[in-house]
């Protein structure tokens, strides 16, 4: 045990070294390669110039390797991947895009992933507003939210231990020790095993991430709150509008470009949702959702690539609309730059 | 009283549904993880004879004794009487009900003589003593059975603690853990900084592309890269004779997927650094090595270190990477997923579930409270400007 400390302390700084001693002696080599005398004034402008050309794609080297290596190749890969039989050697066609289309798992989980998109980054978006605008009128505000922030460092699987917990249930005569069963029988109600009530489940499940994420849409929205121009308020005061006015006509349509970013954001992390799943259900009791589906399949019975890649590219493309939103949205920050 | 009155009038009834509101919100946000906070440090049978809720306040069982036998009677005026305490050697506890009956612990308060017909009376204080008396001698050979509802006060300990971090794997999983989140926070920053820094202040053909490739790169799921990757890395296993499953993998794994909101966060902040430091130091002869380590590198703390937050979270807090990568032998897994498999293999037992959780979440909840104002600053820097 204190030896994998040990030697993974020395990775670190091995690691840190290695890649600091790249980027000195990549460096070096270029000035060895493209010298600069006072000698050749010509060779030594046309030599600079070498050097700049270079330059860039070295300090980018190892980065460009890492994101070609691990994200773009198996991008391509995995489309590859999609027309070919489980063990990825044979041309299969259309058949495992067939095989999904008429799958009741399959159907099953685009219909959850459907439902948790309509739910998590509404609810998360949403209380999130309203906790931003309480939080930001009171003195301990900011202890408030940090509080309420406090479950994103959480993992997913700790918060579904937290939860589990909370919807534990107890047959028989025992005492209910799950929060929920036991306040459902305080106010005279039957306890129920919540996790295997098939479709309210889903929203159980639901409620861990809006229980994580809605600390990450405050933060983000209490500052564009912050950032909204006190004349517009103060102008709407003078013209007599009360609170709610204020809110809806003056403050949300000043945030929308903020909203839509934290929608979209926590739009994506529900399409990846995994750990919460196979920790709660693993897909039981009808709440599979296509990742833990994805997973199912990699490895269920050796595993079977040419399914699981056509489940990824279903995840892939719908996250296709916003990552084209997103590219234009930087290009335009940066044509403004 | 009137003086609460008029402060809630000076307060405004809406400034205090404010605060009440808010109060109410942070209460249900913290009841969940208090919950299991609460439970690791409870007695493991007192966790499911009685909610966490009620763990501050003695919880009540129903324990069964027996009286002393009818040869220990005494004769009191016209009566038999035997008695003596229903707990047995060092137990201790307050009696709250008791019966005679298994179906019923909770027929007569402590202390209550309970008349139980034929003129035989059994009355038990809250201590435990009791008197037994009859009319006519007690017959046969052994002692009534009672049934009492004892509450016994509040026990914690850190024995779950001590269980799950020695007997189940928690001790080697949060080494393991540290191992992979260490290095794999440490190593993408500098590879990172040093893109951003060419993505920001070199000019070179293609470089809005390679930007545009980078925003596009953030939000591809992780679930396109797993098939491809998880193949081959089999294949340079078995081609270096190798496990596929290592830690320098899942290193390499976790800063590649870092990398591109890594680039995009540092290259937001770099692109953003004063013009003129740059290039007065270009100006003065510095190479863009010295301007980027002796410059660059020490302005972009603030953005490195909200980097640093982030990634350490997220690999810390990873399941599937790790899974997949790493493997789920005993040796082998992190915290995440020695919880998952405890999930499975101590279904019930919340005694050690909790305490496995707590120990989970409790580096990233320090590392949260610590440096929450640098994850703030990312966070921002990260998802405002799209705006």
């Amino acid at each position: 045990m204190i030896s994998q400390i040990v030697s993974a302390i020395g990775v670190v700084i091995a690691g840190v070294f290695a890649c600091a001693l790249y980027y000195w002696l990549s460096d070096k080599v270029l000035q060895v390669v493209f010298p600069v005398s006072d000698r050749n004034l010509q060779l030594a402008s046309r030599n600079l110039n070498r050097r700049n050309v270079v330059r860039p794609w070295l300090f980018m080297g190892p980065a460009l390797f890492l994101l070609a290596v691990y994200l773009i190749y198996p991008v391509i890969a995995t489309i590859i991947l999609s027309f070919h039989d489980r063990s990825g050697g044979n041309f299969v066609g259309l058949a495992n895009y067939r095989w999904a289309i008429n799958d009741a798992a399959f159907r099953q989980s685009i219909f959850n992933n459907i439902l948790w998109l309509a739910v998590v980054p509404a609810a998360c978006t949403f209380l999130g507003l309203v906790i931003a605008v309480l939080t930001d009128r009171i003195w301990w505000g900011n202890i408030a939210k940090s509080l309420v922030f406090m479950p994103m460092a959480i993992s997913f699987v700790g918060a579904s231990v937290i939860w589990k917990f909370i919807y534990e249930y107890r047959g028989g005569d025992e005492t209910q020790i799950g929060l929920l069963n036991a306040i459902v029988q305080f106010i005279g109600g039957d306890p129920q095993v919540w996790i295997a009530l098939p479709f309210w489940n889903n929203l159980f499940l639901m409620v861990i991430l809006i229980w994580i994420q809605t600390g990450f849409a405050m933060v983000i929205l209490s500052a564009a709150l912050r950032g909204i121009p006190e004349e517009t308020i103060e102008a709407a005061v003078i013209d007599g509008a009360n609170g709610w006015q204020i809110f809806w006509k003056i403050m949300v349509p000043q945030i929308w470009g903020t909203i839509a970013v934290v929608w979209t954001t926590i739009t994506i992390l529900v399409l990846k949702v995994f750990d919460i799943v196979l920790t709660m259900t693993n897909g039981q009791w009808s709440t599979m959702v296509l990742a833990n589906l994805m997973f199912d399949w990699m490895f269920r019975g050796g595993g079977d690539s040419g399914r699981s890649a056509v489940i990824a590219l279903v995840i892939m493309a719908a996250v296709t609309p916003i990552m084209v939103w997103n590219i234009r949205q930087a290009n335009r920050e940066m044509g403004g730059h | 009283m009137t003086s609460i009155a008029v402060r809630i009038r000076r307060v405004g009834l809406p400034r205090l549904l404010v605060h009440l509101s808010v109060l109410v919100i942070v209460v249900i946000w913290l009841i969940p993880t208090l919950g299991i906070l609460v439970t690791s440090i409870r007695d493991k049978d007192q966790i499911t004879t009685a909610g966490w809720w009620t763990a501050f306040t003695s919880s009540t069982q129903t324990e069964a004794a027996r009286l002393a036998e009818p040869s220990t009677a005494r004769q009191e005026g016209s009566s038999h009487v035997i008695s003596g305490s229903v707990f047995e050697g060092d137990a201790g506890g307050t009696v709250r009900y008791f019966g005679t009956r298994v179906a019923d612990p909770d027929e007569f308060p402590a202390g209550q003589t309970a008349d139980l017909g034929d003129g035989e009376t059994l009355v038990v204080n809250e201590d435990g003593s009791y008197i037994h008396s009859s009319s006519v001698p007690f017959d046969g050979e052994r002692g009534r059975r009672v049934y009492l509802a004892v509450a016994t006060p509040p026990v914690f300990t850190l024995d779950n603690y001590r269980t799950v971090l020695t007997s189940q794997g928690i001790g080697q999983a949060f080494v393991n853990s540290l191992t992979v989140a260490v290095p794999a926070t440490i190593i993408p920053i500098l590879i990172a900084a040093f893109a951003a820094y060419a993505l920001s202040w070199m000019a070179f053909p293609g470089r809005a592309l390679l930007i545009a490739l980078v925003v596009g790169l953030i939000v591809v799921p992780l679930q396109m890269s797993l098939i491809p990757l998880l193949r081959m890395y089999n294949d340079i296993g078995s081609l270096l004779g190798v496990s596929s499953r290592s830690y320098v993998g899942i290193w390499l794994a976790h800063a590649a997927f870092g990398m591109p909101l890594a680039i995009y966060l540092l290259r937001n902040y770099i692109a953003g650094l004063p013009k003129e430091i740059i290039e007065s130091a270009r100006v003065d002869g510095a190479s863009d090595f010295e301007i980027f380590m002796k410059i660059v590198l020490p302005l972009s703390f603030p953005a490195l270190a909200s980097f640093a937050i982030f990634q350490f979270l997220w690999t810390w807090n990873d399941l599937l990477v790790a899974m997949v990568f790493l493997g789920t032998g005993r040796d082998q897994l992190v915290l995440t997923g020695a919880l998952n498999a405890l999930l499975g293999s101590q279904g019930g037992k919340w005694e050690i579930l909790t305490a496995s959780a707590f120990i989970t979440i409790i580096v990233p909840l320090l590392v949260f409270f610590a440096l929450q104002r640098y994850l703030v600053r990312g966070l921002l820097a990260g998802s405002v400007k799209g705006g």
